[in-house]
């Protein structure tokens, strides 16, 4: 690696010992919007406040890529889920588990920042996902 | 609907792969199909709306280009898998205004093979793998399975039924039958969903002339003068309300709120209300089945069954054919492929001849009323009723 970590999308999460979502939340609705916007889809108001998602949250669907899709350049088969969080929203997002059996509805997901590909100037290449908690 | 719409003819390219024919070729055959059922030629229509989402700059003119061109206005319509419904709606709505008597509505597509790329999602979401189509579609088929008493057996004998219905239809892609089995033993794409419970993108074509249905009997003689007059009782489109995460529109967030009306919902209640029918009138559907669980989705959202009954309505027998209400009786999206812009189309093309009774051996018999349904990315969903 010849750098540090690239986000695949500048603005989408903070990476660190307890990485965060970066998203909105409606100073009208009080909905909470993700990726960060400057309106809100609910109810029009603009100029949404900015909110960190810590998580964790619960497990709501998921699946896996057995193929990969369009754009992609990293491996397969990878896990795709979506999370509620304690802050009122559903998000969609890889899962660090790629085998569905070995997930169940409703168990606890924390947030994590995992690497995609080494991009051309051979630095890693970084999204946001979704990892079982381990159970003590 | 105020002012009646008559359906004056439709015609159809199968739907399929079709190497050294162009998107243009095929919405030609359409076209020419079409006409030649209403009987008219150039000079006979005074607009048309042409569904396409991969045919590219001016594709309508390009079809019209090849058959002698009047000034007359040509506009493309793209609103994803249910651009042939918007097109109808947008001409079925100029015709009830009084602004045209007779309009040409047609869609053509060609599809890139494998699973469809999307100008819809930015680069970043391939980069992470979330542009993948079938993992959304998954995602909501878990969902149907976690909440209901639908099984993956339900949806295998979806795809099984499909199947059956397609090898009658000689505009269908596949039309070789298949086996629960069969389907359970294709490989998993995402799960739940195996390779035979997706549709294939393709390419093909379709027509259908709309008239005011004043005017519909006085056509040219020879006319379609034997076939049942069959009218647009209802064409509508909607978009999405915000909230449901799993929505056709594909956001990354949404409310932890199970109680959104989805845009098909939106669209067939206002459908319905639009013909003064409900869904104990229908005789057919042709429903969105990109995937199998799409369909048993569908019928819960167009009101077919109770919501969370879909397993149960497949175990009754009701949706194939012979049934009480046969779904894709021309064997779907899942025998046929979805060429988006024409998808809408081939399914009003195949209820207008089910209601002529035209359709040979999966003919729905006595069918007075059809409900044809397309949902995609935008959101966008249509419906379209018809009767006669």
């Amino acid at each position: 690696m010849t750098g540090p970590p690239v986000m695949v999308r500048a603005g989408l999460f903070r990476d660190g010992d307890a990485p965060v979502l970066l998203a909105s939340r409606c100073t009208r609705c009080g909905q909470v919007l993700f990726p960060r916007a400057d309106g809100c889809t609910y109810c029009s108001a603009e100029a949404p406040e900015p909110v960190e998602l810590a998580g964790p949250g619960t497990l709501w669907s998921w699946t896996a890529v057995t193929a990969p899709p369009p754009g992609y350049r990293g491996e397969v088969p990878f896990g795709v889920g979506v999370v509620e969080l304690p802050e009122g929203v559903r998000i969609i997002g890889r899962l660090t588990e790629s085998d569905p059996a070995a997930l169940t509805a409703g168990q606890q997901m924390e947030l994590r920042v995992v690497p995609l590909h080494t991009d051309d100037e051979g630095n890693d290449v970084v999204t946001y996902a979704f990892a079982p908690v381990a159970s003590s | 609907m105020s002012g009646g719409v008559a359906v004056a003819g439709v015609g159809m390219h199968p739907f399929g792969r079709f190497e050294g024919l162009s998107t243009t070729d095929m919405g030609v055959t359409a076209v020419r199909a079409a006409l030649r059922e209403a009987g008219v030629g150039k000079g006979g229509f005074q607009a048309a709306f042409c569904g396409t989402a991969y045919g590219g700059v001016a594709t309508g003119h390009k079809v019209l280009s090849r058959m002698g061109l009047t000034g007359m206005p040509i506009v493309d319509v793209e609103a994803g898998c249910a651009s042939g419904g918007a097109a109808l709606m947008l001409a079925a709505g100029a015709i009830r205004a009084g602004q045209y008597d007779t309009v040409l509505v047609f869609g053509t597509e060609k599809m890139p093979k494998g699973i469809i790329r999307s100008s819809f999602f930015e680069p970043w979401q391939e980069e992470a793998g979330l542009a993948a189509t079938p993992a959304f579609f998954a995602l909501r088929a878990q969902r149907l399975l976690q909440t209901s008493g639908v099984t993956k057996d339900h949806l295998a004998r979806v795809v099984v039924k499909n199947r059956r219905h397609g090898a009658a239809n000689p505009d269908a892609m596949y039309q070789k039958e298949t086996s629960v089995e069969e389907v359970l033993s294709s490989r998993v794409v995402s799960e739940p969903l195996h390779l035979f419970m997706l549709c294939s993108p393709n390419e093909g074509a379709a027509a259908v002339v709309l008239r005011r249905a004043d005017l519909a009997s006085s056509g040219p003689a020879g006319a379609r003068a034997v076939a049942p007059a069959v009218t647009l009782a209802a064409a509508v489109l909607r978009s999405h309300i915000p909230g449901p995460v799993l929505s056709e529109s594909t956001p990354l967030s949404g409310l932890p709120d199970d109680g959104v009306p989805s845009p098909s919902t939106l669209a067939a209640t206002a459908a319905y209300e639009e013909a003064g029918l409900g869904p104990a009138d229908l005789d057919l559907v042709e429903c969105q089945d990109t995937d199998a669980a799409r369909e048993l989705q569908s019928c819960e959202e167009l009101g077919l069954c109770e919501p969370g009954a879909s397993g149960a309505l497949v175990d009754s027998g009701a949706t194939a054919l012979g049934g009480r209400l046969p779904v894709n009786p021309s064997g779907g999206l899942l025998s046929k492929g979805e060429p988006l812009g024409a998808s809408a189309l081939g399914q009003v093309v195949e209820l207008v001849r089910q209601l002529r009774g035209e359709c040979g051996p999966r003919q729905v018999e006595g069918a007075r009323v059809a409900l044809a349904h397309t949902v995609g990315r935008g959101a966008n969903a249509g419906v379209v009723i018809l009767s006669r």
